[in-house]
């Protein structure tokens, strides 16, 4: 009885406990930002955001999902800002007038990693003759699947390298960039990725960099305020202070300054977008 | 390449380093299936054993129904929980989407019927002549339905427990009203798919040992209280 009414008072307090301990007190000002994984995962936005907060006391609250789903949540006004990666998908949100502008912000590039004995041949070739290789010899390849900004990418690889049929090997596996690459580590296939995600988990990787370069793989970051004439709701003098603040002279400084295993991961665009020097 | 070996050892380390971040983590996870499970319980006792005591027409209907949705699969319950409270929802004013509060209540809807149906089970298994006794004691219906309660009492704890160990192991739900946000909506379980899906085995492994630890603490605690019960 004694042991009863003990165990019964401990989980009583320890609820209290974790109602108090567990509410960090509201923020003033805050706001959400929708990011694809790939910022994300790489911790970018971990070293990034805390200077965001301190200068202007606005807090970040980060979704970090595919790109397709980061654009249904600005679309739905769920989220102030968006940091996302896939220029056509931008261009038409901006125009069906649910962000305001867009804004480049930086880039990385995509890699083409395979088995390092590269069964396929694809090394040192261009990302349309990697893919049509991969098709032909019926290798593996496993796509993201997801809607993702990758996926995006990987499908526009394929429309433009005239493959119409991707080979028995190619599968989907429907999850993140981590995942995926765990994925295609473990049943050696080609896959595509962002070289941020890869470098930051290359050593968990059997897998090698066998296509890089090809200015189709190149990557561009921008960010999006969510326009509040769609969405009344939003925070748009937050998500709007975001954007001036990661377009900026500081925020681009810190993002040319983010080393990742020793390796520069994006590369800041400083006010230009890739379209302008193409 | 990581062994499995290589990750349980770097998590066993993480786990003594008592990181700051683990334990609001840790408390987080605590408070929101606490708070779910503890409305849950409080509304699905009271709703089963009425259950138990009254004849009405679709009766089977309702206790199938339950028994269907015990099984109700999270990530739909999420699903379901987004498209309302979004700001486009129905429930979009509230601003409750990405709070710990939302993930309360999406474990509130998976652990209901769990409790209802292993409630209304443990009701069915008080022995008919236990009722025929409490009823033979010249007792009134009030009375009546406290000495069942009584004598049900393990099986109501065996209820909560099993609504307990659902929510606080659940993902698919709480990752997509809740949005995993770091520092406010990270959960053990949506932590352990972030650092899956980073590569980072030994803190997902860290993770998991501690979601563990705290189901065989409170499974633990229970045991005591019941035989405690029983001396």
């Amino acid at each position: 009885m004694n042991s009863r009414t003990l165990i019964l008072a401990a989980l009583i307090t320890l609820f209290s406990a974790c109602l108090t301990g567990s509410q960090s007190p509201p923020p003033a000002d805050s706001i959400v930002l929708a990011t694809t994984t790939s910022t994300y995962d790489s911790g970018l936005l971990d070293y990034l955001l805390p200077a965001f907060t301190e200068q202007t006391g606005i807090e970040v609250r980060v979704i970090s999902v595919g790109t397709g789903q980061a654009l249904e949540l600005g679309r739905r006004g769920d989220a102030d800002v968006l940091l996302v990666h896939s220029p056509a998908d931008e261009k038409r949100f901006v125009t069906d007038g649910f962000g305001v502008a867009r804004h480049c912000v930086m880039y990385n590039d995509f890699v083409i990693l395979g088995p390092s004995p590269d069964p396929a041949g694809i090394s040192n070739t261009t990302a349309a003759e990697a893919l049509s290789f991969i098709a032909k010899s019926d290798s593996t390849f496993i796509s993201r699947g997801d809607d993702s900004g990758t996926h995006k990418k990987e499908l526009l690889l394929w429309t433009n390298a005239g493959v119409e049929d991707k080979g028995v090997g190619y599968i989907e596996s429907g999850t993140g960039m981590g995942l995926t690459l765990l994925t295609a580590g473990e049943k050696q296939a080609y896959t595509l990725s962002d070289r941020a995600t890869f470098v930051s988990m290359k050593d968990r990787l059997d897998l090698a960099i066998l296509v890089s370069g090809d200015t189709l793989l190149l990557n561009p970051y921008a960010a999006i305020a969510v326009n509040p004439v769609k969405n009344p709701g939003v925070n748009s003098r937050g998500a709007e202070a975001f954007v001036q603040w990661i377009t900026g002279a500081d925020a681009q400084r810190l993002i040319g300054e983010y080393r990742k295993k020793g390796e520069r991961l994006f590369t800041p665009l400083q006010g230009r977008c890739l379209e302008d020097s193409d | 390449m990581t062994t499995l070996v290589e990750s349980l050892v770097g998590a066993v380390k993480l786990l003594f380093t008592f990181d700051s971040e683990l334990v609001s983590i840790t408390l987080l996870s605590l408070y929101v299936s606490l708070l779910g499970v503890f409305f849950a319980g409080l509304l699905a006792v009271p709703f089963a054993v009425l259950l138990g005591t009254k004849k009405f027409r679709g009766k089977k209907l309702v206790v199938n129904l339950i028994n269907t949705f015990m099984g109700l699969p999270p990530v739909i319950v999420g699903l379901f929980l987004f498209l309302l409270f979004s700001r486009q929802g129905a429930l979009g004013g509230t601003g409750l989407l990405f709070t710990p509060e939302i993930m309360a209540l999406a474990q509130f809807i998976i652990a209901f019927p769990i409790i209802t149906g292993v409630t209304l089970s443990a009701y069915e298994g008080v022995e008919k002549d236990v009722i025929d006794l409490i009823v033979s004691l010249g007792t009134n219906p009030r009375q009546r339905t406290w000495l069942t309660l009584f004598e049900m009492r393990y099986g109501i704890l065996t209820a909560l427990m099993a609504g307990l160990g659902r929510a606080f192991s659940e993902v698919g739900a709480v990752i997509i009203v809740g949005g995993n946000i770091r520092h406010q909506t990270r959960l053990l379980t949506t932590a352990i798919v972030l650092e899956t899906s980073r590569g980072e085995f030994e803190t997902a492994i860290a993770l998991g040992l501690i979601l563990l630890s705290l189901a065989f603490i409170i499974n633990y605690a229970l045991t005591v209280v019941r035989e405690g019960g029983r001396e």
